[in-house]
């Protein structure tokens, strides 16, 4: 297997007294969906936003493309390439679903307007109906707020957000928990587009038959450590969830 | 007002109304918004004076009273609309006006001579002295994270207490005359000086809400403050660069205050905060943050202005028209509740 894109270790973060990670383990490669499982308050939610800058570790390392690196805020992990679907969405909602996909990046007009910070509403939202004809999300009125959305094309719209920056790594956290049948064979079939045009792909769900499906790799968190990894093709599912529950002797424990 | 249609035109989105779904479903919006409804009220309460007292209402001359008794005040609403829309708020603007006012006079006193160099040292002393108070009510609300409401309390006392400290209580006089007989009561075309001044700071403030970054960002602050700074922005930076353009919005008002009355109001203005929010508020912009438009701020300082001269000239106790706008400012802000209500019952199903 080649060198791992993003390598964390020895993740350590609490709250108040809380310890969500004691030095959690985390690799993922490029082109591939790594599934990141565990029960909840395993811990997932928390590796994530620590690897995207959104909360800053107590101890532990991380590495991107073989250097090591420090992700201080969101801003440090776009310019590395990473994305994140959080599992709280993240989306503004009273702004419309183009202002979401291109919050804290929007298109300014050229010339003296763009200088004077004018916005490109125009060609943003001609950009973000192709984002959302390419995942298949149809609303019927892109003007409306955010808030007015269904749950499931909110979802659809903070994925459809991370798949249109993403260079290197893209996170998603839960990202079918709220979609219907349809929506989430469009997600899926994106997941594999994104995972296939070189990207990595972490992958958080509680939906094993579809970690099953998607992942390569799967790295399993338990109480905030990573007590197993699996290549997908070699295991089953009855493995996988019995090293989420604990089930799984402490000789497994990788 | 000159500036409202020009207002309007430039919050329309240009973008996709050849669409005539997206027309319809823009339209459906822009009825159940708030603004539309007072602004319809708005046209209602100047229909109604016009129809009980023509003669005396409908005038060129009534209006142009009316706009610049509004003017101060529709220049602190527009900085108090770019708070509000945050999920701030400003309690300090009316004594941030009045420091403003004295630092101006103080500086044009101290300088001497009447001319226009020590006026414009005085302006511009004054509008950095309300830019820092915003400055300071920015740092604090971001940095020491203490709730806007304390903190703009907080340089409320501040601010006016300083004013008071360095006049000792009296209002300063004896500006430059000059000031008072071009800004103050000046005109141009028939358009006082000080209505150009609020008309221009009205247009500049909604075309900067609605068509820049900047306008972008105060949205998505007020709506989510993390999902902004997860989205790389820097949510502090901007907000002190918002409480600090109320500070500023504040000097100005106080600017064109002195002008007008050639004196410093000390007196004058405890009551100013309340105005600028009860007009925000009516204007449609919510105190929750993520909603509101310039452009229902300027209808929102008008119902009161206008409602205040009518009674007037009917011979209505004037006082009618605080009880009024008491209660058109609970249903305004009724409405936006029901709103919410309805989406939060969406957002669950
Ligand atoms: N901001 C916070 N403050 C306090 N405790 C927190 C915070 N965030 C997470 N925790 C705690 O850390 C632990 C791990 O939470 P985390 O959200 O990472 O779990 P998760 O694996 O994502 O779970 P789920 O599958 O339910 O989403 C939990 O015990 C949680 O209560
Ligand atoms: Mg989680």
């Amino acid at each position: 297997m080649s060198e791992p894109l993003l390598e964390a270790s020895g993740i350590t973060k609490s709250f108040a007294g809380v310890r969500a990670l004691r030095g959690a383990d985390f690799a993922v490669h490029p082109g591939e969906v790594a599934a990141l499982v565990g029960d909840n308050g395993a811990g997932k939610s928390t590796l994530v936003k620590i690897l995207s800058g959104t909360l800053a570790p107590d101890g532990g390392e991380i590495r991107f493309e073989g250097r090591q690196v420090a992700v201080p805020n969101p801003v440090a992990a776009r310019e590395l390439g990473i994305e994140t679907v959080y599992q709280d969405l993240a989306l503004a909602p009273e702004l419309d679903p183009a202002a979401n996909l291109f919050l804290g990046r929007e298109l300014v007009r050229p010339g003296l307007l763009g200088k004077l910070g004018f916005l490109d509403k125009a060609a943003m939202r001609r950009r973000t109906n192709k984002a959302f004809a390419d995942l298949g999300i149809g609303l019927q009125d892109t003007g409306a707020m955010v808030a007015n959305l269904s749950g499931g094309q909110r979802q659809s719209v903070a994925v459809s957000r991370a798949a249109t920056w993403v260079s290197k790594v893209v996170f998603m956290d839960e990202p079918t928990a709220a979609l219907g049948v349809v929506q989430s064979a469009h997600v899926r079939d994106l997941i594999r587009r994104v995972r296939d045009s070189g990207i990595a792909v972490v992958l958080i769900s509680h939906n094993m038959p579809e970690v099953m499906e998607l992942a390569d790799r799967i790295e399993v968190l338990r109480l905030g450590v990573r007590v197993a990894r699996y290549q997908a093709a070699d295991t089953t599912m009855e493995q996988v969830i019995a090293a989420m529950t604990g089930a799984l002797g402490d000789e497994e424990v990788a | 007002m000159s500036d409202l249609t020009e207002v309007t035109a430039a919050d329309e989105e240009p973008a996709e109304a050849s669409e005539p779904s997206g027309v319809r479903a823009a339209l459906r919006r822009r009825l159940t918004e708030t603004t539309t409804w007072t602004f319809l009220i708005l046209l209602g309460i100047v229909a109604g004076f016009a129809a009980l007292r023509f003669q005396q209402f409908a005038t060129v001359f009534n209006f142009r009273n009316i706009a610049a008794d509004a003017s101060g005040l529709l220049i602190i609403a527009v900085g108090m609309t770019f708070v509000i829309i945050t999920a701030g708020i400003d309690l300090s603007v009316g004594s941030v006006l009045v420091f403003s006012g004295v630092i101006a006079a103080k500086v044009m006193l101290a300088i001497g001579g009447g001319g226009w160099g020590a006026i414009a040292a005085g302006l511009v002393a004054g509008l950095v002295a309300g830019t820092a108070w915003g400055v300071v009510n920015g740092v604090l609300v971001t940095k020491a994270r203490v709730p806007p409401l304390i903190v703009t309390l907080g340089t409320l006392g501040m601010a006016l207490g300083s004013a008071l400290l360095i006049t000792g209580g009296i209002d300063v006089r004896g500006v430059p005359l000059q000031l008072t007989t071009t800004i103050g009561i000046g005109q141009l075309a028939g358009v006082p000086y000080v209505v150009i001044i609020a008309a221009a700071v009205t247009a500049v403030g909604a075309v900067t809400l609605s068509m820049t970054r900047f306008g972008r960002y105060t949205y998505a602050i007020g709506s989510n403050a993390e999902a902004a700074r997860r989205a790389g922005i820097n949510v502090d930076r901007h907000l002190i660069k918002v409480y600090a353009l109320s500070g500023f919005l504040a000097g100005m008002a106080g600017m064109v205050s002195l002008a007008r009355f050639a004196t410093t109001t000390i007196g004058g203005h405890s009551t100013d905060n309340l105005a600028a929010i009860a007009a925000v508020v009516l204007g449609g912009t919510s105190l929750f943050g993520g909603i509101g438009t310039v452009l229902g701020t300027v209808v929102g300082v008008f119902i009161p202005a206008i409602l205040q001269n009518g009674f007037v000239i009917l011979g209505v106790q004037p006082f009618w028209q605080q009880v009024a706008v008491g209660a058109v400012l609970i249903i305004a802000v009724y409405i936006d509740q029901l709103k919410r209500r309805a989406q939060e019952r969406g957002e669950r199903r």
